[in-house]
């Protein structure tokens, strides 16, 4: 069985966003880039389930769509345990034409499960799975919270509004995965640094996509009204503001 | 020409989402001066399928099929595209929960059509075709074109009002043959969250942090919860105590939540906690450190220990419910 973990290169989560000239781009400057948060936890759980011999998974690869300055978070990637990389060398412009890419990949290697994140933390876009899937006419489960490999074929603990279900799908699938899927990121340790080094990351040159949407311009969230304190001594008064004033109980 | 509208149903019964999501649908219809088709996927009584009506539906199509009562995105996908295409929809709107992530994308590839998605806000435009979406988790709204002549808009949730529109709505029945080979999904168990509030439809939320120092003190915070009648929330470092279950952890990995009313009790703010509840339309912060940056985002404060602020706020509510 091989996997393949699709990972997004995003801005760390604590990054104060700020535009570029024009307001359609960010300013990059100063900004440090991690791997999506999501993906990361896919990556941690796609890792254990390949160090448990008994699910017969063979490979993680992981798989970007992105320029080469986005080498180092596959470095990580690799470092934190993948055992090879792919990367799409070329600008990603909207999620159809990056699950394009991943789908032309997939369609060159035969992977029995494709992972990825429910969305990237920069786009929030929770599409690029589904798409894959459509793309590649396979199966896909969407926010997927638990994974596990019984006598070679998925089970899956997928949420649904309301609840959640434990399904079976049959490979090749895609696994669109959330929190909780694993219980917190792997990090890499020193000799996965080293070893990372040697693993291969091989090159991909892009398929001709037209993008279906594009980013015109950025603006910032509406800033919200200072703050209104209420004396703790008080505290039931903030009950009747929320009553009389705000209207929301 | 028509607008088409996705809805979703709990045990027969339509979401909030599912209002919200046909009075924003009527909005875009009024833009393009065209209607709204809802479609309903499963054992809904007429009565209920006619409240579609009061927000502005004028057709509602009810599918019900044995076949569909799993939710497999191929299934649904073929149903809902096939439904398209015959409605001849230019605007396909579907909530940006769980289930509408499941559909979406595989709609957007069946159909070539282009997806805007956790869209807060009417298109912007119509030519070009401009929607307003959160991006950066919260930290940037994008004017996004959609450039496809089919578009889908995946609407996030509280993020539009529910408007009375009342429409003589007509509802067909309508009967799809599924082919039984597409249906790859198998359930072998379900766990449904019952009598309680689902977290993602409530309009007002109770959050702990790590501020609430115990498990042990959550009691207090359930019962201003329960006598509120909101949802029960927590901060990351909470789920990952294993204090709550992870399933009510809000923030930028766990639940992206948008509730009339937020109130935290103990969370200093950090800006992946905000990624989740920014768009809270009022956020209430109650924490000892005068300093923590929830406060900056919060329209109501106090300063003051979540243990010794809460038999208060609960016997004002108490007070006021009397």
């Amino acid at each position: 069985m091989k996997i393949l973990v699709c990972i997004s290169n995003v801005p760390d989560t604590t990054t104060k966003i700020k535009f570029a000239e024009g307001n359609a781009s960010i300013d990059t400057a100063g900004i440090q880039w991690v791997i999506n948060p999501w993906d990361e936890l896919s990556l941690t759980r796609a890792l254990e389930l390949r160090d448990d011999a008994a699910n017969g998974v063979k490979s993680v690869t992981v798989v970007h769509v992105g320029p080469a300055s986005a080498e180092p978070t596959i470095r990580k990637a690799l470092a934190i345990g993948a055992d090879d990389a792919i990367r799409v060398n070329t600008e990603s412009s909207d999620s159809w034409f990056v699950a394009a890419q991943i789908a032309e990949v997939a369609k060159k290697e035969q992977f029995d499960i494709i992972m990825c994140g429910i969305e990237s933390s920069d786009y929030n876009g929770s599409v690029v799975g589904g798409m894959i899937s459509e793309f590649l006419g396979i199966p896909s489960v969407s926010a997927v919270s638990g994974i596990k490999i019984e006598n070679g074929q998925p089970v899956i603990i997928r949420e649904i509004d309301g609840g959640k279900e434990t399904i079976t799908v049959p490979m090749p699938l895609v696994v669109v995965v959330q929190k909780g899927i694993a219980k917190e990121p792997r990090i890499a340790a020193m000799r996965g640094i080293m070893m990372a080094r040697s693993k291969p990351v091989k090159l991909i040159e892009p398929v001709v996509v037209e993008p279906l949407t594009q980013i015109v311009v950025f603006e910032k969230p509406a800033p919200r009204a200072a703050c209104n304190y209420i004396d703790a001594e008080n505290a039931g008064q903030l009950i009747e503001l929320l009553q009389n004033e705000a209207k929301v109980i | 020409m028509s607008v088409l509208v996705y809805t979703e149903n709990w045990d027969g019964k339509f979401k909030k989402l599912s209002f919200e999501l046909i009075s924003y649908a009527a909005g875009v219809a009024k833009m393009l001066g065209t209607d709204v088709t809802a479609v309903s996927i499963g054992k809904v009584e007429d009565t209920e399928l006619k409240k579609l009506g009061n927000y502005g539906a004028k057709k509602i199509l009810s599918i019900d099929n044995d076949m569909l009562i799993t939710l497999d995105n191929q299934a649904y996908t073929s149903v809902i595209s096939g439904i398209a295409q015959t409605e001849n929809s230019r605007v396909i709107i579907i909530s940006n929960n769980n289930t509408g992530k499941s559909i979406a994308p595989r709609l957007s590839v069946r159909l070539k059509a282009g997806v805007g998605s956790g869209v807060s806000k009417l298109p912007l435009s119509l030519a070009p075709f401009t929607v307003y979406k959160r991006t950066y988790s919260g930290n940037a709204f994008a004017h996004v074109v959609i450039k496809t002549d089919v578009k889908i808009i995946t609407l996030a949730q509280n993020s539009f009002d529910v408007i009375d529109t009342p429409n003589n709505a007509v509802i067909e029945k309508v009967m799809v043959s599924v082919d039984s080979s597409l249906i790859k999904t198998v359930v072998k168990d379900v766990q449904k969250q019952t009598g309680k509030i689902l977290l993602t439809d409530a309009d007002i939320v109770v959050s702990g942090g790590r501020g609430m120092k115990s498990p042990d003190n959550w009691p207090a915070l359930v019962e201003l919860a329960s006598i509120l009648g909101a949802a029960t929330a927590c901060s990351r470092p909470v789920s990952d105590e294993g204090w709550r279950s992870h399933e009510e952890h809000t923030g930028q990995t766990g639940k992206i939540i948008a509730p009339n009313l937020y109130i935290a009790l103990g969370i200093s703010g950090a800006t992946q906690h905000l990624a989740g509840i920014s768009s809270s339309k009022y956020i209430v912060a109650i924490n000892t450190d005068k300093d923590a940056p929830i406060f900056e985002s919060a329209q109501y404060g106090i300063v003051g220990d979540a243990m010794k602020v809460l038999p208060k706020l609960i016997a004002a509510v108490k007070e006021l419910k009397k």
